[in-house]
This record gives C-alpha cells, structure tokens and sequence, in this order.
C-alpha cells in the first residue's frame, strides 16, 4: 500500500525539524501589530465603531464629541467615501444590490458591522473615543434562521426581491429517484456556524508612499489575492497597491482577500496623509471576521434491506450571513462532493444561499466539503439503523472500488486515485473494531453510567482545485548565489505549514545545497508578482511542484552553461550533492560548483507548474467516545485516523496538519458554536464563551499513514491541510449517537453538548413510552 | 480591549483600605488578584474611579489552625489553598475546590476574598464555603464583623458587604476526616460550573443553581429523616431558580442537580 | 505612574498610566513582542509571561500591579537559565523537536505556561500536561505535540526539574 515517490537516502521523506522555529521560540514572530517600520512612525490607530443592532436603519450618526476628544484625530463614515466604487457583490453571481460595503450607509445587517472608524494618536483612546460616536438606529425585524430566511417577508436587501443570493435547483428528473428503494431514510440536520478564532485576530497596517502607491501590511493567505482585494474595494489599480505579509497567525480561510476593514486602512493612510494601523479585539474578531460552516441539510438516503444504497438526495440550505461572500458558494463544493467514497448510482443535490442578520459566513478548514462528508456519513449511519446493520458494513458494501485510473463521480468530480477499502479495513483493524464492540456491548448488558460509542466515518475531499481561469497551477523561482546561498520565491503564502523548511528540502534534494543556506520569501507582492497563496490544501502538490520543477530546471541552466565552460557534454554532467554543483559522470570533483557559476551570471529559474486537476486525498476514521448517560456528558476518548494524501514529503510536519484539522473536526462535533438569541444578538462573543476546544478535551490523536501517490505532481502529493477536519467530524458525531443508540437515539446534532444528548435519550424514552 | 481610565492606589493596611472605600463610595472597588474585575472592565462593564489595591497586604496571605477553627486570610491565592497542608489536614474540600478555579495562571493571582466578594453564583469557592459552614471576617472602618457564609451571599454579584467593607478572614470549622467531595459540571475542564455540588459530611452546596450558591436543604433534611442518598438527591432542585444559558435550560440544570448530589453524596459516604 | 520592574534580568524604571496592562507594558513599553494578545477575558494564555517564577496572563495585570517584580517573557526564557544567546532552553528545544508550533502566536504563552508547569511538577503526567495547559489555546495543533513536547523536556529537563 505504500509508494513512495521519493528515491531512497534522500531528505525528502524524513522527519526535518523546522527552520522557521528558532525564530519563532526565541523572539516570536513578527505579526502585523509586532511590526517596527520606519514608515509606520506616527501612524493613527484605527477603531471601529460596530453596529449593536442585527437590523437596523441608521438615522443619524453624530460624531461631534468624539472629534472634540482630547486625542482624536478624525472619525470616518460611510459618507466620506465618496471617491470609491460602490459596494459590489463579492461573487458576480449574487445579485447586485447585495454588495459588501467598508462601512454601512443606511442599513446596518448584523451586530458587530463596521459603521465608523475613529482615529486616535493613541493605543488607549480608540476604546474611550469610540463610545463618543452617537448612531441613531431605528430597528427592523431580525432574520436570524436561513430556513425562515428563504420565506421571510423580511429583506436584507429590499431591492434585490429575496433573500437568496444564490441557488441550485434539484432536477427534476431526479425526483423519483428513491421510487425502487425498499428503505428509505431522511432527516434535517444541521451543521452548525463556527468561529475561525485564529489566535491573531485580524489586523492591518498601511502607508501611501513617495511612489504613490499604497503599502499595505495585512494578514492573510495570500498576497496576490489581498492585492487584487484592496484595489477593488478601493478603486484602485492593482499597481497602485503593495502588499507585504507579515506573519499570520492561523487564518483556517478566513484570511483570503481582504476585509472591509483592512481595505478602510488603507483609505484613512491615503485621507489622512498619515500612516495607519488596525488591531482588533478578540470581541470584535468573533463578530466581524466571517464565520464558517452554517448548513441546514435535509439529507435522504434509500436502497435495499440487504444493505445496498442505491439512491442519496442532499438539499442544502446555506447561511451566508448579512452579505454573501465566499461561504454563499461553497454549497458548490458540498455538492460536488455529496457521494463521497461511494457508489451510488442516483443521485439529487441542491442548495440556496440565503442572507441572515448575522456575521457574513466564509470558509474554514475545509470549506464545503466537511458538509459534504457529514451529509452522507450520517445519512449511512441513518440507514444503516434503518435496516439494523453494521455501520462499517454498510460502508464496506457501497464503497466504491480501488482505482488508479481518474475516476469521474456522479457529480462530476474527477477522483485521481483512490483506494477506500483499503483505508476503511486498515482504520478499523488499527483500532481493533470488533473488540470496541464488544466492550460495547458489555457496557450495554451491565447498564453502565458510562456508554461506549463509536463512529466511523470514510472521506474523499478535492485539494488544489483551479479556479474559472483554469487548471490548478503555481509558480515559483530559485536563485543560487555566488556565496552559495539559494533563494526562494513562491506564489503560497505559509502561517504555519512549514513551508520555509519543505520547499527548502525540496530546493537542497535537487542541488545539493545545505537547507540552511536556502531562503524561501513570499508575500510581497512587489517580489512575488502571481501566486495562489495557500488554502484549500494546495500548497504542496502546486507550489512545492513548482520549486522541485524549479530546481530541475535550474540544474538544466547550469548544466548547459558549465558545458560550455568545462568543454563536455551537458549530457556528460551530473549534480554533485556534495558539492553543491554539477561535475562529469563519474568523476566527483570534477566540475563546478553552482556558485562558481552564479558568480559569472545571475543563475535563476522562474518557472509555473501546471497540474491537470485537483487531487483527492482520503482516509477513514475512527471515533470512541463514553457517554455519561445520566448527565449526557460525551468525552472523545480516541480518535484513529487514517489519512492518505499521497506521498508525504515530511511527515513531522504532516501530521502536525493532521493533528490540527482532527481538533477542529472534533471540536465541531463536540463542543464550538456560534449562537446568536432571536433578535440576532451573538452570545458568543468572547473566548470565555466560546467554548474552543482546549488541550483538556482531546487525547492524543492516533495515526495511521499510507501513501496512495498521485500522477498529477511529480511529488506524488496530495493536500493534507484540512483532511483531518474532514473526516474527524462525522465520525466524533457518530459516536455520540451510537454511544446512546440503544437507549433509541438516532441523531443528535452538532455540537453534541450534553444538554442535547440528555435531551434525546429523554425523547427516545418518551417515544418508546409512547410505541409501547 | 482596554479599560477605562481609572485612578490606582494602594492600600498601606487593611483600615486603609476600608478608610478608602469609605471616603469614596461607590467610585472605588479594590483589587486583589483583579481576575473577575478586570476582565469585566476591559469589556467596559464596569467602570469603577479608583481601585484600592490591597493585593501588596501581604499579612493577609495565610492558613493557620486557630483554635476549633482553621483561619485563611482573604489574599491567600487558590494555588496556595491547593497546597496548603494545613487545609489539607484540617478542612480538605477547601483546597480540593480551588483546584478547579480557572487555569494554573489564574489560580497564580486570583485569591479566595476577590472570589467570595466578586459573589458569582457558578464559581467555585463560594459554594465550598457554604458547605464548610465558614464564617466570613469583614472590616469595616472601626468595625469588624463575622458573617456566616448562609448569609454573605445575598445576590447575583452581590454580597452582605457594605461599600466600605472588605472580607478579611475565612474561618473554617476543622473538619478534618469528616467526609467531603466536590463534583462540578463543566462543558469544558477550565469553565465556571454548569452545576457543582460541594459536600461536608451531610451538608450540600449548590453552586449556579440561583442568584447565590444555595445549601439544598430539602436533601439535607431529608437525609437527617434517615432518607437514602437516592431519595434525599432527588429533592437537590427543591428551592431552586436556576439561569437558562446556552449550556443549560431550567430542567437541565434541575437534573443535572440531581444527579450530581447524589454523585457528591454517594463520595462523601 | 512610576513602576520599577525587572525585566528579563534588565531592571526598569517607567511611568506608566495605571490602567496599562503589562502585556502592553512588556510589548510598548519594553518593546519585547514575543508575548502576544489573543483574547480579552484571560481566556487564551497567549499573553503568559513569569511573575516573579510563576505563571501569569499579562493581559490581565496591570503593570503597577508588577511594581517591584521580575518578569520573564518568552526573549529572556533560555538567558534566565543561564543559556546563551544561540541557545534553547528545553522547552524550547522540545516545542521544536516535537513540532509543537505551526503558526506561533501562541507559542510565547504556551512555551512559558510550560515552563512554569515544570516548575511546580517537573514530571507529570499525560493528563497533568493537559490540565496543566488548560488556560492556553491552539488553534493549529490540536496540542498534541504541544503535549509531546512538554512530556519530552520534562524528560531532558532531569529528575529535578532543572533547566
């Protein structure tokens, strides 16, 4: 089962500590509010005064005191932006009126939007100044569920006739599709809205410069991307903007782009003749950077008593909160990726993406195809109680085939390779299924206060998908130099994936350059012109195929140039790895090194590597969590999981991704949601609140590797940054229930708070009552 | 976040103190460890002029045996009553319950008096002074008084203190092998209790059940009326008026009381 | 205000607004920012720096309040085990071992929240590892090599704890 890609003896593949870390635990990094820079002296600090109301009209904002306070510099609204474009959607499929404006002018559409900004010379007087502005609101009605959203009388946006920002229809001629079924299933569920909660809140800091443009120091995925942001909200040329990328504290896909507020930075900097800078709070932060997930999913699943599914159909309500940004789409990818690991021959999907009075919903770890996995994870636990049959069985007889050929499925993705049997007998051989069932079992006969559960879940998801302009690429640039030192420069945009030291593994594999003498730079869109960035776990297969394919390349240059010189064949040549050089077959010491030849010219490959798809990584997992069922307290007690994401260049590094994405999928499952009270006011808005998983509700995680190569890199790699989120998720979820199954509980939604499992052990009692 | 501005100034001694808070009223709270204020400030949700800080009145630090009694001073820190021997000896639930207070950085600067005045309903240590039968030492300028802890907490944040009185002194009876435990429901390990059940033999506290941590009388007579633990914890929720939150609704709570009595009860035989 | 702090071995004289948090005291004032701010309610122990030896959240006391103590921050960490300047102190050395940090801003905190676990239980457990660090969030590492690291200097740390 294993492949590995890579050649024997070679540093790739091996466990190489990270050469970002010595920084990092010694003077930390240097995030965005850390940064000492001669052009930000006398920046004016940024406040944002946000609306209290989830729906509101603004009658008057009189900004009078606060512009007399002692310290403040000057207060901005909505209504000294005159010399930027209008708000516009923030896809062009959403209707037009629905656009995402810096600050809100008449209408505010969820607590927390951003309607002033005040500007202090001080770090202290933000907060004083800031309750100066007087807003008058007068109220309108709160939308806060999407289902009620879709009928509403109540719009968000009168002009744009509904509330649906964009849609999907089922087929019609999929509507008989569980005619021929001898069972059926169906349930509403929810997946629930998140916070991101990166431990950096969002920040920016900006400065016109001498040369006219605008420098801009913002958190984020990617440069190139927040480049493009800035200049549209700002109505700028793309030209006219240089960001540069500081350190980034966890982002999850709630960094891309930029936000309003960022872009506003930029705009007082320009204003105000003056530089300026934006922290915010951990308040704020939960109310204004965008939430993820937020899916209402009606999920039905049909086929035969023997166990065979023939028939799935997943409607999709999405909340896309008060404006629709990229969480409105991502139902694309929930559909897309609605059959997962199985083979079910008919199927129906569709979605609406509707607007709420809450926080605009964006991506987060695994963007989509999360939903996807718990949609038909639960609806096979759903039907697999239905017919009264091993969960894992049930899997095992609809999981589709190993393959190594591209595989399209009933959506229309195409699987790279595969092998779903394999990962789901591998998972539950390493976690000793049949012995967590009869321990299980035993609990049952005893009538233990503490149940045994377990879940099981198996997931494909796509990684490094392109995008309308066409297939998935990324670049990047090597340079050695004359003092033996190398150089990288690379369109992905790392904030904690270790890019630093993977793609100098990747540059020192090739040349023979000791890693300590690579330098890998990113983010400054004036040294970095394109780039991808790094999200939707693309980074490796594209932009680390880009710096290996680099790296060829440049042995290629060298060698054609040392040709020359030593008067042989380039064919003759080979890379000397102890020499950092190139020297004649067989002959060691013989030819030159690479900085012999940087010094007569600049020695230097740009090259783009361009990928023929996404890939589809997979796994399966494996959850055991008891359920005290008197309190209905559940507690994950392990979690297995086998994640193939093709060959893995360092597995130290890779399993920290995994370990990360297990935690959040876990802490869906059990613990984190975003909760807001009828009239749209969040209750969530601190981290006393906020239950974020902390290191007491997790074990150590259990892992289980294998390597089913991809043909769409040359590295053999698949993305692993948001698997682990994937496929924890339903199978912590499925757990919980199966701990209480027997007491009759089919489904409890996330987060399984023990107030929610105590409720459904009491309604399966009532039911069973009421049945007998 | 930042708090408003406000004026700091230290207390020499503890008739200082209270000379302070008697000068200036309601403008002034004092600060010990300054971890339930703070936060709240930062929020903008209070908004005292001045804090006293009597956090430097290090003679207020102690735990010591003082006749039928063990005295703890009102600025010992909870990471002091956890390693206190001499609680651990003579009044073990004390420093058993301020294990569970926060976090290890928390439980550094966060002392037994701020808790007991601060007086929310689901923290830990009020309620395990309540089951202790502690009396609770509080000066005022020129006058010292003792307040059994069934009467200190009178409200939501809300003491038997006036505005220019400061707790000084926890007296505890000395329990020593009497039996005792602790059982508190959390969502997660460092959160304030969704329900805790504190024990001293046959005495019950109730934390977050109500405006104050609460003794569950009902329980504890029934158990005097030689009722079984299981009866007697079947009546923990008789008198309560617990919060609904995003954790727990009434009838949640009122079970989780329930159980969790019987739990407490069933260690502490 | 005046306040007289040691800082990473510096002794320091400032004036200081009296609601200044020492988090803000340590990153403007002493321009040391290794110590980060994540939250506002003492929640996730970003801000964790040594007070006189013990861990604290910085965010969440005032500066005055430090008046006449000796602060450690991650900067001075490995110096005040008598490290030099290219050296890591073992908890620092495990964190990176063990792949304990991904995006870093939690690591100040979380390193020093560490360190002053080791202090008061220089073996523990697993599960005292967890609790022990249950006033400090991740969000990159679901802690388990956070964990792993912890466990590891502990071990290199010795059978007395020291560094």
């Amino acid at each position: 089962m294993t492949t590995l890609g890579l050649p024997r003896g070679s540093i790739l593949g091996t466990r190489v500590q990270r050469l970002e870390d010595p920084g990092f635990l010694t003077t930390g990094a240097v995030y965005t509010d850390d940064i000492v820079d001669d052009r930000l002296a006398r920046a004016v600090r940024v406040t944002f005064v946000r609306s209290p109301l989830a729906h509101a009209t603004v009658t008057s904002i009189d900004i009078s005191a606060a512009l007399a306070a002692e310290g403040c510099v000057g207060v901005v609204t909505a209504g000294d932006l005159t010399d930027i474009p209008s708000p516009a959607p923030a896809f062009a499929m959403y209707p037009e009126q629905m656009g995402l404006p810096l600050l809100a002018s008449g209408t505010v559409r969820y607590v927390g939007e951003p309607v002033a900004a005040v500007l202090t010379d001080g770090r202290y007087d933000g907060e004083d100044i800031a309750e100066l502005v007087e807003v008058g609101y007068d109220p309108l009605p709160a939308v806060v569920d999407p289902v009620l959203a879709l009928t509403s009388e109540t719009l968000l946006f009168p002009g744009a006739g509904t509330n649906v920002a964009y849609e999907m229809a089922p087929d019609p001629e999929r509507d008989d599709i569980f005619s021929d079924c001898e069972v059926v299933a169906t349930r509403t569920i929810v997946n629930q809205r998140v916070a991101v909660a990166p431990l950096e809140v969002r920040a920016a800091a900006a400065v016109w410069e001498e040369d006219g443009r605008l420098t801009t120091w913002i958190p984020n995925q990617g440069a190139q991307g927040t480049q493009s942001s800035v200049a549209r909200l700002l109505g700028l040329d793309v030209s006219q903007v240089h960001v540069i990328t500081p350190a980034v504290g966890g982002a999850f896909g709630a960094k891309f782009g930029a936000d309003p507020e960022a872009a506003l930075v930029g705009w007082i900097a320009r204003r105000f003749g003056r530089p300026a800078t934006w922290v915010e709070t951990r308040s704020d932060n939960l109310v204004a950077m965008t939430h993820g997930r937020g899916q209402v999913q009606t999920v039905t699943i049909g086929g035969s008593r023997t166990g065979r599914v023939t028939a799935y159909r997943l409607d999709i309500v999405q909340d896309s909160g008060a404006y629709p940004r990229i969480g409105a789409l991502l139902p694309t990818l929930t559909q897309l990726m609605a059959p997962g690991v199985y083979d079910i021959d008919n199927l129906q999907t569709s979605f609406r993406s509707v607007v709420t009075t809450t926080t605009p919903v964006g991506a987060y770890r695994g963007a989509g195809r999360p939903e996807a996995t718990a949609a038909i994870e639960r609806a096979m636990d759903l039907f697999a109680a239905e017919i009264g049959m091993d969960p894992a069985d049930v899997r095992r007889l609809n999981l589709l085939p190993a393959f190594t050929e591209p595989f399209r499925s009933s959506t229309g993705a195409i699987y790279d390779s595969g092998n779903y049997p394999m990962a789901l007998d591998t998972v539950l051989a390493a976690a000793d299924y049949p012995s967590l069932r009869a321990e299980q079992a035993s609990r049952r006969e005893r009538g233990d206060v503490r149940q045994l559960g377990i879940g099981v879940s198996v997931y494909v998801e796509i990684t490094g998908g392109g995008s309308e302009a066409g297939a998935p690429k990324e670049n990047a640039t090597v340079e050695v130099h004359p003092d033996g030192t190398a150089s990288i420069l690379t369109g992905t945009s790392p904030h904690g994936q270790g890019h630093e030291t993977v793609w100098a593994m990747l540059v020192s594999n090739e040349l023979g350059i000791e890693m300590d003498k690579i330098t890998v730079r990113w983010g400054d869109t004036d040294l970095v012109l394109r780039g991808g960035g790094t999200g939707g776990s693309r980074s490796l297969q594209q932009g680390g195929a880009a710096v290996r394919q680099a790296s060829l390349e440049l042995v290629d240059l060298a060698k054609s140039r040392a040709a020359a010189q030593l008067e042989v064949s380039a064919d003759d040549l080979v890379v000397d790895h102890g020499r950092a050089g190139l020297m004649v077959t067989g002959v060691p010491g013989s030819g030159v090194t690479f900085a012999a030849l940087a010094a007569m010219e600049p020695l230097l490959v740009h090259t783009i590597f361009s990928a023929p798809g996404a890939t589809y990584p997979f796994g399966a997992h494996v959850a055991v969590v008891e359920v005290d069922v008197e309190t209905g307290k559940a507690e994950l007690m392990r979690l297995i999981a086998l994640d193939d994401a093709g060959v893995v260049v360092n597995p130290l590094i890779a399993e920290g991704q995994r370990h990360g994405g297990l935690a959040q999928g876990a802490a869906q499952a059990l613990l984190e949601e975003v909760l807001y009270d009828e009239d749209g006011n969040p209750t969530t808005t601190t981290l006393a609140a906020y239950p974020f998983v902390s290191a007491t509700e997790l074990p150590s995680f259990e892992l289980v590797t294998t390597e089913t190569p991809t043909t769409y890199n040359p590295l053999g790699a698949k993305g692993i940054g948001e698997a682990g989120t994937i496929g924890s998720t339903p199978a912590v979820q499925s757990a919980v229930v199966d701990a209480v199954a027997h007491l009759g509980v089919r489904h409890v939604d996330m987060p399984t708070t023990s107030m929610r499992i105590w409720a459904a052990i009491n309604a399966a009692a009532a039911d069973k009552e009421t049945t007998d | 976040m930042i708090t408003a501005t406000f004026e700091y100034v230290r207390a020499e001694s503890v008739d200082d103190a209270v000379a302070k808070l008697a000068e200036l009223g309601d403008e002034a709270k004092l600060l010990a460890g300054g971890h339930s204020l703070l936060p709240m400030m930062k929020l903008r949700l209070a908004f005292p002029a001045v804090l006293v800080d009597v956090r430097p009145l290090a003679d207020l630090s102690y735990v010591r045996v003082d006749g039928e009694s063990v005295a703890v001073g009102a600025l010992t820190r909870h990471c002091d009553l956890v390693s206190s021997a001499v609680l651990r000896a003579e009044a073990p639930l004390l420093g058993a319950v301020a294990a569970h207070v926060g976090d290890p950085q928390i439980r550094h600067r966060g002392t037994i008096g701020g808790s007991l005045s601060h007086a929310d309903p689901a923290a830990d240590l009020p309620a395990a002074v309540l089951a202790s039968d502690a009396t609770l030492v509080v000066q005022g300028p020129g006058v010292r008084r003792q307040v059994a802890a069934a009467d200190f907490f009178v409200g939501y944040f809300e003491t038997a203190m006036a505005a220019d009185e400061m707790l000084v002194e926890i007296r505890l009876p000395r329990t020593g092998a009497t039996p005792w435990h602790y059982e508190k429901f959390t969502r997660r390990a460092n959160d304030w209790a969704v329900v805790a059940v504190a024990t001293v033999d046959t005495r019950v506290a109730i934390a977050n059940m109500g405006s104050t941590p609460l003794r569950a009388t009902a329980t504890e007579e029934a158990l005097a009326a030689g009722a079984s633990v299981a009866e007697a914890a079947s009546l923990a929720a008789e008198g309560t008026d617990p919060v609904e939150d995003m954790n727990a609704d009434r009838a949640y709570r009122r079970h989780l009381a329930r159980v969790l009595t019987r739990r407490a009860l069933a260690a502490t035989r | 205000m005046q306040v007289s702090i040691t800082v990473n071995s510096v002794r320091r004289r400032d004036d200081v607004e009296p609601r200044m948090m020492l988090a803000h005291y340590l990153r403007d004032v002493c321009g040391l920012r290794a110590t980060n701010i994540g939250c506002d309610t003492t929640s996730c122990g970003a801000c964790t720096v040594t007070v006189d030896g013990e861990s604290v959240k910085s965010c969440t006391v005032l500066a005055v309040q430090t008046d006449g103590g000796t602060v450690t921050t991650l900067e001075g960490l490995a110096a005040s085990v008598g490290l030099g300047p290219d050296e890591l102190h073992p908890v620092q050395a495990a964190f990176r071992a063990e792949h304990g940090l991904q995006c870093g801003f939690c690591t100040p905190g979380m390193v020093m929240a560490a360190v002053g676990l080791l202090a008061e239980n220089p073996h523990p457990t697993e599960p005292e590892v967890r609790e022990g660090l249950e006033g400090n969030l991740c969000r990159c590492t679901g802690y388990h090599n956070i964990v792993r690291a912890v466990l590891t200097a502990a071990d290199a740390m010795g059978p007395g704890g020291d560094a």
